[in-house]
């Protein structure tokens, strides 16, 4: 049987998921990382993306989270993400919606506009909409 | 009939009290149960946050930050969340009886205390009580937004930073259930240390990028969500307070009817009473 870690994803609103998993994958602020059991404690935060996870026995689970932090222990990791919400859960209507407003917005920028702000909403809404087209392929 | 309109109006006076805290006590009931929701919605969240904590000041950092460093007690700093509103039996003069308390210990080592509350209770309290208040809010009526919190957390993250207190407390009442709320008391500068995970060898993180940044975001944060439940507690709790005061408002104002309206009839027999062998003893005097 393959080794396992014990993992915990909480959002702000709910515990989104807790159990013991074979690896996860996160989009980390300086790029993707994998995670399996006994590593060595890191600390970092996220950017939004997807957190893949692949359950005991295999199974294999996408979450979406709009940034936050990653706590890695040998024998537990902690994801404390802002917004999370599951893969079966992602409206890609509403992400469609997002991303269409947020290039509008920067394409027509007028003089109060918030470029970061309005980056940030795109990049939120293209992870999204990743996870969703992943989650058909499958 | 003496006295009789007078019982007659207490009991309508009561009624009238009766059907207030009997509406009292059913909003109440209806609010807890969304507090109580949004309890066990935050609490994840807030425990995962306390378990990474207690993880970080557990470990050997590069990076020591102020927040994890304990230093000489000259002042010590608490926010203390109560509620709005009264009229929820002792919640709130429990919590105030404790940090009294609490004071007198740090009195007597000649420390003294600076506040942060958050509610209106509180602030009349202080106000009475005495004590230096360096910020004051209102509560945030009945669905707590993380905005509101920021403010007095903040005021005290630099009031630490400053160097102004050197310990920072939480004050809040926590929802056991519906029939227990406790006062508690939490340290959360500097971070108290967990006894889980300890590890005999000295470790630290791997940072993603710069051990800094990371740990100002997580520990800032770590405090918002602490308060922020604190809040929400502190919600639930006073609305199962008044829905417990309530009640027993309610039964008691019943009781009080019952044995006047016993008051009533009598005085009411006994003027019949005094009626009829008037006009029996005046019948008699005339035939």
């Amino acid at each position: 049987m393959a080794m396992t870690v014990q993992l915990d994803v909480v959002s702000a609103e709910e515990k989104i998921f807790s159990g013991l998993v074979e690896s996860v994958q996160v989009t980390g602020s300086e790029g993707e990382l994998g995670f399996l059991p006994f590593h060595a404690p890191l600390l970092t935060t996220l950017k939004p993306g997807m957190v893949r996870i692949v359950k005991q026995f295999g199974e294999e689970h996408l979450i979406y989270v709009a940034g936050g932090v990653i706590e890695v222990q040998p024998d537990a990791i902690t994801v404390l993400s802002d917004v999370a919400v599951r893969g079966e859960d992602l409206d890609e209507q509403a992400a469609l919606d997002a991303q269409k407003q947020a290039e509008e917005a920067m394409q027509h920028a007028s003089a109060d506009f918030n470029y970061a702000e309005a980056a940030a909403q795109l990049a939120e809404a293209i992870a999204q909409l990743r996870i969703i087209q992943k989650m058909r392929k499958k | 009939m003496a006295g009789g309109k007078e019982i007659k109006s207490k009991i309508g006076s009561i009624n009238n009290t009766r059907k207030i805290t009997s509406a009292m006590e059913k909003v109440a009931v209806s609010k807890m149960r969304k507090a109580q929701d949004r309890v066990a919605a935050t609490r994840p969240y807030a425990e995962g946050m306390r378990k990474v904590i207690g993880n970080v000041a557990n470990g050997n950092l590069e990076y020591r930050h102020p927040y994890l460093a304990d230093r000489e007690v000259k002042r010590v700093g608490y926010i203390v969340i109560s509620t709005d509103r009264g009229l929820c039996g002792g919640l709130n003069t429990n919590e105030f009886k404790k940090i009294a308390v609490d004071l007198k210990r740090w009195k007597d080592q000649g420390i003294s205390a600076e506040f942060a509350v958050i509610g209106n209770k509180a602030t009349a309290f202080f106000k009475r009580f005495g004590g230096k208040v360096v910020a004051a809010q209102a509560g945030s009526g009945d669905v707590p937004k993380l905005a509101n919190v920021i403010g007095s957390v903040q005021v005290m993250l630099k009031a630490f930073d400053e160097g102004r207190i050197d310990r920072l407390f939480l004050v809040y009442n926590k929802f056991v259930n519906t029939m227990k709320q406790e006062p508690v008391i939490d340290q959360l500068l500097p971070l108290p240390k967990t006894d889980l995970a300890k590890r005999e060898h000295s470790w630290d993180y791997i940072y993603e990028p710069d051990p800094q940044p990371i740990l100002d975001m997580l520990l800032t944060r770590y405090m918002e969500s602490q308060v922020y439940q604190g809040v929400v507690e502190n919600l639930a709790s006073e609305q199962a307070a008044r829905m417990v005061a309530m009640k027993a408002a309610t039964d008691n104002a019943g009781n009080l009817m019952d044995d006047l309206k016993l008051v009533y009839n009598k005085a009411r027999q006994a003027a019949i009473t005094q009626e009829l062998s008037e006009i029996v003893a005046g019948a008699a005097a005339v035939g």
